[in-house]
């Protein structure tokens, strides 16, 4: 089991292997299929790329005096083509279900970036490791909107390395 | 002839949509834990274990099982001897509506293929109607994630494809959905009709009661037999590997063309929420 704290290094990411179980705390930043191809077009951000993990998910609606609804991950394949330009500019943690093109998979190798996957339906068990939460761009996106979340030990998998492990079997 | 009113329909959906997205059937619950203590893999295991802890936390109420709480799914069987004084689909949506606001439950309902606008309610179901002999009036209901409906498919196979040839597309099928589709999964195959029967055959199968026994022996034994093959592809809770992929295999079959083999495959994730409700 192996703790993590974001923003990450390039040389914390290198020591990272497929199949090890993680907890993730820090800052995390949702986006999901319409914030990428939003994404793609900004020069300016309102928050730092570099080091950055970013998690495929779109909550239900919070009960009042809760932080948020249910927050499992969504299919990750739907962004392997969006991913890559953010990469470039420093992303360094993607996190969801599934597995994902070859391309991204080179990208992550290439650029130094790791996969984790977040176990599929489990939106309640991992909505209790989310702290707090704060929109940060594209509200109009509801659910969908980039939200910064603080987690503290996040469970996760590492499921692609940037030394090519593979957690899944295909 | 009895009345059924639009209000005992609005209120079952709501219910229903509300119950079944914290609430995850027991015999399904039964069925993971007993793959939990048969899996081999410490990380197979691990994630069936999370699930199981998740199923926990949502029944207590607060936190339904996934975010992805569904597009919901009708089946309306409508005894002949019955009647209705209004619009059953605005009832219907009316259900929807009041149960996703009630509920907390995520609005993953756009209006058009391309400017993808939020309807901001979860409406409209996707309704299917039948009239039954008799005065009954049932309502079946699921409410279906995307990460597996993504996943699923139809394909017009030919009589000379055979048996063989739809447990090939299956476990094809399976194996490309990976963990995309959220294994353990169950299995919904609709086989004959056409195009468009094959696919609702598939979609009813995945509304049976998961320990059903199909009542064509012949099927029964391929229900078994198929459930066998998927568990060797290997694939396992969430695609990490292991006996686990799918729990349950169930066949529904309608005649169908000389020329024609139609193949209905609806995958289901782990998070199967559905149930029936008799007015």
């Amino acid at each position: 089991m192996i703790r993590l704290k974001t923003p990450v290094s390039v040389e914390t990411v290198r020591t990272l292997k497929a199949g090890e179980k993680v907890l993730l705390s820090g800052t995390v930043y949702t986006a999901r299929d319409q914030a990428h191809i939003r994404l793609q077009n900004e020069t300016h951000l309102p928050f730092d790329l570099e080091g950055a993990a970013i998690y495929y998910v779109g909550p239900t609606p919070e009960r009042p005096g809760f932080v948020i609804g249910s927050s499992g991950p969504t299919s990750a394949y739907r962004m392997d083509g969006l991913a890559v330009p953010l990469i470039r500019r420093g992303v360094r943690i993607m996190i969801g279900k599934g597995d994902r093109s070859p391309a991204f998979i080179e990208a992550l190798k290439t650029l130094d970036a790791v996969y984790l996957m977040a176990t599929g339906g489990a939106g309640a068990l991992l909505a209790a490791c989310i702290k707090s939460k704060k929109v940060v761009l594209y509200e109009d996106l509801g659910t969908e909107a980039v939200h910064a979340l603080e987690v503290e030990d996040f469970p996760c998998y590492v499921a692609y390395d940037v030394h090519g492990g593979n957690l899944f079997k295909d | 002839m009895r009345e059924i009113k639009l209000q005992a329909v609005t209120e079952a959906v709501k219910k229903a949509v509300i119950e079944v997205n914290y609430h995850l059937d027991n015999s399904l619950v039964g069925l993971i834990q007993k793959a939990k203590r048969e899996e081999k893999g410490t990380l197979a295991r691990s994630i069936l274990k999370d699930i199981l802890d998740n199923q926990a936390i949502a029944r207590e109420g607060n936190l339904p099982l996934c975010q992805d709480t569904g597009m919901v799914v009708v089946f309306v069987e409508m005894g002949h001897a019955t009647w209705i004084s209004g619009d059953l689909e605005a009832a219907i949506n009316q259900g929807v509506r009041e149960g996703y606001a009630e509920g907390y439950l995520r609005k993953s309902v756009v209006a058009h293929p391309f400017n993808r606008v939020n309807t901001q309610d979860n409406t409209p179901a996707v309704i299917h109607y039948a009239i039954k002999p008799g005065d009954g009036f049932k309502l079946k209901i699921a409410t279906k994630g995307a990460g597996s409906e993504n996943m699923s498919l139809v394909r017009m196979l030919t009589p000379a494809h055979g048996i063989d040839g739809v447990r090939d597309l299956i476990l094809d099928t399976v194996k490309q959905a990976g963990g995309k589709a959220c294994p353990p999964i169950i299995l919904g195959i609709g086989l004959g009709g056409n195009l468009e029967k094959s696919a609702l055959l598939a979609k009813e199968a995945l509304l049976r009661e998961l320990d059903d026994v199909n009542p064509d022996p012949d099927l029964a034994e391929l229900e078994a037999r198929w459930l066998e093959d998927v568990n060797k592809l290997d694939v396992g809770p969430m695609g990490v590997g292991g006996t686990t992929t799918c729990l349950a295999v169930k066949i529904n079959t309608y005649p169908m063309h000389i020329a024609s083999l139609p193949v209905g495959i609806n995958i289901q994730c782990h998070s199967a929420r559905h149930t029936e409700v008799t007015l």
